[in-house]
């Protein structure tokens, strides 16, 4: 981004430097200061009282391995459970759809192979919780891992799409032409390579299951986050900021360091050179996972890259 | 498929209330969204840390999350909203979104050729003519296809109010699953037929827009 960013501005010269000395120094008294009214304010509303206490000495009677033991080992092993689970099962599932949509010479397969994608990516995850929660009546866990499964199979298989769209064309020209049939082409030759192609974005998706699994709260299923609601309830509404701060930073610490695995594979990949190149102009990639976008930006390179959130 | 006409007024009234978060919040994140892109490409140092900051951590949060600061903590800060439900979903859903907005308008502005800002920098444009006249014209061209792609997850992403005492189409489900606990399958297929008329026809418009940006390139 460096790179590209300092094409929009001239290298300073004297003046200029000046100048940015003074907008420096302007905007970061600007955020300090803001920092430190939010501080004062917080500070005013008895933010910083001995509510904290309830992370090493909480009230009614309880320890604070049991605070603890509550929020890393049942919240967190319960978001981590149905992570763990759903992953897997996205991943394979996916595999299979977007090889039936490139391999099958049945119209009608790859067709429904292809419906079945699209509809899947165009629900909410939480739709489709709700739908296993009462429709089925599954367990909470069930359902969570139903609705990341269904959801991120369509996601993965979109991508895998891309990455079959960004192989050169003789790869599956060399399978056909020495006599394999396009579904053994897709799954011997042109599958393993569009996998690692699109390494890091499935990576990548891995965080917006992770994120996703906190939709168990609306169900009902006892995740970190609905484990924090819990501890709010019991413990009181004063409570509520040191145990919900502990929450937010385990799930941004796990989620920032799963997408450091994305972004380092992903640098990785480009220096060593057995990856298939794509060819010059850009393929689509609709709708490429999480954050493709990052792919893209580091890539620098063409349109092609869709968000998901 | 009874029940589900019968109880279409309901429905229909979780449809506007889903379409109205959706382009409120759509709104906002977009223009907090192009502000914070300003930001991280910025030639002022302390900008573009709070747009990465700002960036990297509500991209890992979970929007459930999100939401549970709006709702439960954030009110015990003294920030309280005049009436629960629509607008901390819109604070929520603006700010979650506003992330992506500002990664997909990003890697637009990536794409645009390095012999446009040169050339705009070569007639004397100072950064912000570079950027306003230049660069981001063409960068939200590129974009749009991604935006749409950022518009689309949002759709989906106003559910999670539905936890959060608003009622749009998936609350709707949640109360018609009650009402009726032996059709709950078909109103759920229903419910999701009218995600699908939103999101099927984004999808399309961002392929075809697609098409389109990638000839004109």
């Amino acid at each position: 981004m460096s790179s590209q960013a300092s094409v929009l501005y001239d290298i300073p010269g004297p003046k200029a430097k000046r100048r940015d000395v003074v907008y420096n120094i302007v905007f970061t008294a600007f955020f300090v200061s803001l920092l430190a009214y939010i501080i004062y304010a917080f500070n005013q509303r008895g933010i910083f009282d001995d509510r904290w206490s309830v992370l090493w000495d909480p009230p009614k009677g309880q320890t604070a391995a049991d605070v603890w033991h509550a929020l890393l080992v049942r919240g967190l092993g319960a978001t981590m459970l149905a992570t763990v689970i759903a992953a897997p099962l996205a991943l394979a599932l996916g595999g299979a759809l977007s090889v039936l949509r490139r391999g099958l010479r049945n119209r009608l397969g790859s067709a429904s192979a292809t419906v079945v994608t699209e509809i899947f990516r165009g629900l909410p995850v939480l739709l489709m919780m709700v739908l296993a929660r009462f429709g089925f009546g599954w367990s909470g866990l069930w359902s969570v891992v139903f609705g990341l499964v269904v959801y991120n199979m369509a996601v993965v298989a979109e991508i895998l799409r891309a990455g079959l769209a960004a192989l050169p064309a003789g790869q599956r020209e060399a399978g056909l032409s020495v006599g394999l049939s396009t579904m053994r082409t897709t799954v011997l030759i042109e599958m393993p390579q569009a996998v690692r192609i699109m390494l890091p974005a499935l990576v990548s998706q891995l965080v917006v299951l992770l994120k996703d699994s906190s939709l168990g709260y609306i169900i009902a299923y006892s995740e970190l986050l609905r484990q924090i609601r819990t501890m709010r309830e019991y413990f009181g509404d004063r409570y509520t900021i040191p145990v919900f701060l502990v929450g937010a930073t385990v799930y941004i610490l796990i989620n920032i360091l799963v997408s450091r695995l994305a972004i380092w594979l992903e640098g990785r990949m480009r220096s060593s050179g057995n990856v298939a190149k794509a060819d010059e102009g850009e393929p689509p990639m609709p709708e490429g996972g999480a954050e493709a976008a990052r792919l893209t930006a580091t890539h620098g390179r063409g349109p092609g890259d869709l968000p998901r959130t | 498929m009874i029940t589900f006409i019968e109880e279409f007024g309901l429905v229909w009234g979780g449809f506007l209330a889903t379409l109205s978060l959706t382009a409120v919040s759509g709104a906002i994140a977009l223009v907090w969204g192009t502000v914070l892109a300003a930001f991280r490409v910025s030639p002022i140092g302390p900008l573009r840390t709070f747009g990465a900051l700002y960036v990297e951590i509500v991209r890992n949060t979970p929007l459930t999350l999100m939401f549970f600061f709006w709702v439960f903590v954030a009110p015990s800060v003294g920030f309280v909203f005049p009436d629960l439900g629509f607008w901390p979903a819109v604070v929520s859903l603006s700010l979650y979104t506003s992330s992506f907005v500002c990664e997909a308008l990003r890697s637009g502005v990536n794409s645009v050729g390095i012999g446009q800002a040169e050339a705009s920098r070569s007639v004397g444009m100072t950064f912000s003519q570079t950027l306003m006249r230049v660069v981001l014209p063409q960068a939200w061209r590129s974009a749009i296809p991604p935006l749409i792609s950022v518009l689309i997850a949002l759709t989906k992403n106003t559910s999670v109010a539905a936890g959060f005492a608003f009622t749009e189409l998936v609350a709707v489900s949640q109360r018609l699953a009650n009402r009726y606990p032996g059709d709950v399958i078909e109103v759920i297929v229903g419910i999701g037929l009218m995600y699908l008329l939103i999101t099927i026809p984004l999808g399309l418009l961002a392929s075809q827009v697609e098409k389109r940006v990638a000839f004109a390139r």
